[in-house]
């Protein structure tokens, strides 16, 4: 019978992370609502540099999604896109201000790339399992991100975060003749527009795995150590120590 | 278990709950004119940024021949279909003039033989609809920015305002758009009487509409009737600079 655990209280998020976090899940809920209001008012998505309604789109929703889904909940195409570029003006500098202190003190490098050992594919095998057991890390590993936690937050904050970005950027007529290598890049304005669809998706499927992933981790304290920065961290049962 | 479920449904229920009043707080709050006018930072901001990039005014994307959408899509009024237009129609434009006015030394009335006269612009390139569809277009037609040079601008015209012939949706108002010098003078904003090698047909703005290539297509103001040069939009319409300005869709459509 081992000492009962004491439960260790990490400061686990800087206030700058925090603060980006909460500022970076505003901006995506609103741009996620208002998208749908302006992805509805053409329901259809092609690939290449045209398309409209005689052309062959690659999805169309009839209808589009429902109002319900929409920022405002009623069909208004230019309140969405004002909500829409309010929102992703701030979720730019929001992104551009984290970046900026991530990578003067080292948030990137301490806490979020996963270094060579954590990418050995026994170590992956290993984490991949235990997620798919939905179990709770514990004890001292649960101080760090472990190791896919961190390759989705590379993914999200250096992909998918500027592909979105520069999908969005490319559909703009004055953006394309200010850089038109971006429409070469992504193959026009109707590919950047299904990208910028595509991307929204990912992050969707990524931000619902990351809340069933605070579920399992223990809502109450990771919702509080975002908030506080503060974190309980589970006390290691003796069983799963090796 | 059941509490566990009904706690998980408590807590589902509770979020799309406050969801819904999030939802419906955004739109109140929409409501507010301070707050939509704040929310107006955004086009602001890309306008600024905007111009600041468009270093040496670069071009919109030209394309080539066989990019040319099989068919470009008419949208918005399709006919103005008013007594003064379909008598215009009737006799195939022979009497419809167009008038460049207001903050001018010398005003000018053109017919569309006098605007073919002029030296043309033919340019290939993409119409973007706000609704987010594209269609490419060969377009033929005079430069504006000598057009305004003829008339000599007075040194407080700012905006071009262009008086169409349409009332979008039989609406008591009719359609009007306005730019800037900065579009105004670029060498892509031109007065199309030509779509792909053909007069403009009626559903894409007979007899003349105007092109300003790196906006979005509300901009590019069909069945032109009057240009009129000003120094300030709110005596206009509801003062916004446009018809869907007015409507709550931003003045620089460049995005």
């Amino acid at each position: 019978m081992t000492a009962p655990p004491t439960s260790e209280i990490v400061y686990r998020h800087t206030r700058i992370v925090r603060i980006a976090h909460w500022i970076n899940a505003l901006c995506f809920l609103l741009l996620l609502l208002s998208g749908l209001q302006i992805f509805n008012a053409h329901p259809m998505l092609y690939w290449g540099q045209a398309g409209a309604n005689f052309d062959r789109p690659w999805l169309s929703i009839s209808g589009g999604f429902p109002d319900l889904l929409t920022l405002p909940n009623h069909r208004d195409l230019g309140a969405g896109r004002n909500w829409h570029f309010f929102f992703a003006w701030m979720l730019v500098i929001n992104g551009l201000l984290y970046i900026a202190f991530s990578l003067t003190n080292r948030h990137f490098a301490r806490d979020i790339l996963p270094d060579r050992q954590e990418l050995k594919p026994a170590h992956l095998w290993e984490q991949i399992v235990h997620h798919a057991q939905f179990k709770r890390i514990t004890g001292p590993a649960a101080k760090r991100y472990n190791t896919l936690q961190k390759l989705a937050y590379v993914v999200v904050i250096f992909v998918l975060f500027p592909l979105i970005i520069l999908t969005g950027l490319t559909m703009s007529p004055g953006f394309n003749a200010i850089a038109p290598v971006f429409l070469d890049l992504f193959g026009g304005r109707q590919s950047a527009r299904s990208l910028h669809f595509i991307a929204a998706n990912l992050l969707v499927a990524f931000l619902l795995i990351h809340l069933v992933e605070v579920v399992v981790a223990g809502a109450w304290n990771e919702i509080r150590s975002m908030i506080t920065g503060k974190f309980t961290v589970p006390p290691a049962a003796p069983e799963q120590t090796p | 278990m059941k509490d566990f479920l009904t706690r998980r449904r408590l807590l589902t229920g509770g979020a799309i709950t406050l969801g819904g009043l999030a939802l419906t707080g955004c739109d109140a709050l929409f409501a507010s004119p301070g707050f939509r006018s704040f929310l107006g930072n955004g086009e602001a901001l890309t306008m600024a940024a905007q111009r600041a990039l468009m270093v040496g005014q670069p071009l919109a994307r030209e394309f080539s021949e066989r990019d040319i959408s099989p068919i470009f899509k008419a949208n918005g009024t399709k006919n103005p279909n008013t007594p003064v237009y379909n008598a215009l129609a009737a006799g195939s434009f022979n009497t419809w003039r167009l008038q460049i006015d207001g903050l001018v030394d010398r005003p000018l009335s053109l017919s569309l033989a006098d605007l073919r006269a002029i030296p043309a612009r033919t340019q290939i390139t993409r119409h973007d609809c706000v609704e987010g569809w594209s269609a490419i277009g060969k377009w033929q037609g005079a430069q504006l920015g000598p057009l305004l040079q003829a008339v000599g601008l007075k040194p407080n015209a700012r905006f071009a305002v262009m008086h169409c012939a349409d009332n979008y949706g039989g609406g008591a108002d009719m359609y009007y758009e306005s730019i800037d010098l900065v579009d105004g003078f670029h060498p892509q904003t031109i007065l199309a009487y030509s779509l792909n090698g053909q007069p403009l047909d009626v559903a894409h703005g007979a007899p003349l509409r105007l092109r300003v290539e790196r906006q979005l297509g509300y901009k590019h103001a069909k069945y032109l009737m009057r240009i009129e040069m000003v120094e300030r939009l709110d005596a206009f319409g509801r003062g916004r600079g446009g018809y869907w300005e007015d409507r709550g869709y931003e003045w620089y459509a460049g995005i």
